[in-house]
């Protein structure tokens, strides 16, 4: 655990530029302790791991056969919450995606170069995610045969999908971020695949990472077209991530729903994306890194540091966003909104009904417990000792993936249960099938990381290697003989980067 | 190794990123066309020590957005305005309308610039190749993990086996060899 106190030979290395690499490992120790994670006799943890994670997703699916083959309302969505866990649990993937594109695009043009230890893994979280995502809007439709009418396919009966429909604007949206994200996660993977077919040693392994290195050799005719590819990829990737979740947000704010026609959707929703996707790669990395120590080299406390930093910024900006809404429907007078805000979603027992006589909310557990998690808890972040603790930075991690659904089913429920007439007002409560499919796609993704972590290197090998001091061609010029030190000696480090 | 009678090129190793990058100023400058560097990742400056212009892939990426674009439009316009015109709830149906299409015509702009720019590269880099003779030089794995390599080809007007052997060792390489086919 990195401890809590800091001493002054600390906070001296703070200031002065941190190496990005722990330890001054070399490019040899880097291509043999992260290929030895694939390479290596697999661990018995990993097949407890996958023992447990792999039933609950086969429940997932279970639930799932059984909704289709049964038909739709085996979920508790009726009137008048007609969407409830299945859109809420859909946005929350789609969200947690966000992360890995933003580290591997958004971090990349802006030079951000500590993103290489962290990016090849958030990547595949980020496919994973959307994997786990595209599965609620797939089944919710109740007769999932029918889902191909979203593609734009001439058919005799004359029916073509409307292309003023958000819904089917979201439809482009999510496809063309999972086949750009692929794209751009096996670009990335091209060169790492190379190292594991040239270290190989059954003949199988050579040959599939042979098939998926796709003969690459390292040479620089390829590595000059490859620079741009990536450049290009991460170029389009950047306008697409923002877009994703800003068309997802068009679902519910292009409608006339009080708590779901807003404007400040779209920036809003990205926000928490990327805050709710940091808190996903914090979970699974800190976890990774006690299992693997000899990632804690690549993955240092200087990076769980800055990517607690974002958390704080993008927790800070849902935030005002919430405050925002609230100062929307007081300036716009509109007394549905009013209502909606005070009556449905805030009005707690203890102030609000007790002191200022506003009936409960019915859902204020939900607006509560969303606030606390993704605006106050993430506030311990203002201090270093929080962001080094790695324990604690795992517990916030996890009330912030807790509160991003909050705040997904806060929007979606709290804004539909009240219809504009009292005579049509309901509860919603979800049955076991859209509990046990909810709880299933955590399995899935549980399991489909740890086979990643198993057959793929999780550390973008060509990429951290970039960023040793001896990959800059003027390193050994002057400095041959400090190179090998030893130590993390940051001052010397400093004029490499 | 005995039985491949051709020679592919004669390859060397340098110690890291700069001697390789010296060396390779030094080929360029010697007047050498079919060459190549191979390094684990790429090294910052090498395109101009081997003198080679920036990557024109560039240009596969506007292709393909300006393709996503036209045929987005397209696949949204001719249908939703001349075919199929929808009726949905009363709203309305004219070109006015058109702002409800740009988030499919980005989105596809998107995806086709991607997926132009990822068959680009494979096309410039002559990729996916399963079989190179490179790989049958025994120490070219370490291209791959802290390898440097410099390799000349046979098909090079200036070859020759025991000048460009000679060559290399001036420069300073090491472990000189010649690769078969």
């Amino acid at each position: 655990m990195a401890n809590g106190t800091t001493t002054y030979e600390q906070q001296k290395a703070d200031v002065t530029l941190v190496p990005l690499v722990a330890n001054g490992r070399s490019a040899q120790w880097i291509t043999q302790n992260v290929s030895s994670i694939v390479e290596d006799r697999t661990p018995g943890w990993w097949w407890v791991a996958l023992s447990i994670t792999a039933p609950i997703a086969l429940f997932g699916l279970f639930c799932i056969a059984y909704q289709i083959s049964t038909g739709v309302g085996v979920w508790g969505e009726n009137h008048p919450v007609g969407w409830a866990w299945d859109i809420t649990n859909f946005v929350f993937w789609i969200g947690i995606g966000h992360a890995g594109t933003l580290i591997s695009a958004i971090l990349f043009l802006t030079r951000q170069r500590w993103r290489t230890s962290i990016n090849r893994s958030a990547e595949a979280m980020t496919l994973i995610a959307v994997v786990c995502a595209g599965i609620f809007p797939g089944i919710h439709v109740g007769r999932v045969w029918m889902a191909w009418f979203l593609a734009p396919v001439p058919v005799s009966y004359a029916i073509w999908p409307n292309f003023r429909s958000p819904l089917l604007w979201d439809v482009f949206a999510v496809s063309t971020y999972f086949s750009v994200s692929v794209l751009f996660w096996y670009t990335g993977l091209v060169p790492d695949l190379a190292t594991l077919r040239d270290r190989a040693k059954s003949k199988v392994a050579r040959f599939l990472y042979g098939i998926f290195a796709l003969g690459w050799r390292g040479a620089n005719r390829h590595w000059r077209h490859y620079e741009m590819a990536y450049l290009i990829l991460a170029g389009v990737s950047t306008p697409l991530v923002l877009s994703v979740h800003s068309v997802v947000s068009f679902d519910f704010a292009t409608s006339v729903i009080p708590g779901w026609h807003t404007a400040i959707f779209p920036p809003y929703f990205v926000a928490g994306a990327i805050f709710g996707g940091f808190a996903m790669v914090l979970t699974i990395l800190l976890p990774a890194r006690l299992l693997y120590p000899q990632l804690k080299d690549l993955i240092t406390p200087q990076h769980i540091d800055k990517m607690c930093k974002i958390i704080l910024l993008t927790g800070s900006m849902v935030g005002y966003a919430y405050m925002m809404e609230f100062v929307m429907a007081a300036y716009s007078t509109n007394k549905f909104e009013v209502w909606l805000f005070l009556r449905s979603r805030v009005a707690d027992p203890l102030i609000c009904e007790k002191l200022l006589h506003i009936p409960r909310a019915p859902y204020w557990w939900a607006y509560w417990s969303m606030l606390t998690c993704n605006v106050f808890i993430p506030q311990f972040f203002w201090w270093k000792s929080n962001r080094r603790n790695l324990i604690v930075v795992f517990i916030i991690a996890q009330f912030v993936n807790c509160g991003m659904w909050f705040e997904r089913f806060v929007i979606i429920v709290t804004s539909i249960h009240r219809d504009f007439l009292p005579s049509s007002w309901g509860m919603f409560h979800p049955t076991w099938v859209e509990i046990g499919t909810f709880v299933g796609t955590f399995g899935i993704f549980l399991s489909l990381f740890l086979l990643f972590m198993r057959f793929l290197p999780m550390i973008a090998m060509s990429e951290v290697k970039i960023v040793l001091p001896e990959a800059d061609p003027h390193h050994h010029s002057h400095a041959l003989s400090d190179s090998t030190t030893g130590h993390a000696g940051a001052g010397e480090e400093v004029h490499h980067s | 190794m005995i039985e491949h009678k051709k020679v592919y090129g004669i390859g060397a190793e340098f110690p890291n990123a700069g001697e390789l990058m010296r060396a390779a100023e030094k080929v360029r400058d010697a007047g050498f066309k079919r060459w190549d560097v191979h390094s684990p990742y790429p090294i910052h400056g090498m395109d101009k020590a081997m003198g080679l212009g920036k990557s024109w892939l560039s240009a596969v990426a506007f292709l393909g957005g300006l393709t996503g674009l036209s045929v987005a439009a397209f696949l949204e316009f001719f249908p939703s305005l001349a075919i199929y015109p929808m009726d949905v709830h009363g709203k309305p149906i004219s070109f006015m309308t058109v702002p409800a299409f740009f988030p499919i015509m980005f989105e596809w702009t998107v995806l086709f610039s991607a997926c132009f720019v990822v068959n680009g590269l494979l096309l410039f880099t002559q990729l996916p190749k399963w079989y190179h003779p490179l790989f049958n030089w025994e120490r070219f794995s370490r291209a791959s993990d802290n390898g440097f390599f410099l390799v000349i080809e046979a098909r090079d007007p200036k070859f020759s086996e025991s000048k460009t052997r000679q060559f290399l060792d001036e420069i300073g390489a090491a472990h000189i060899t010649l690769v078969h086919d």
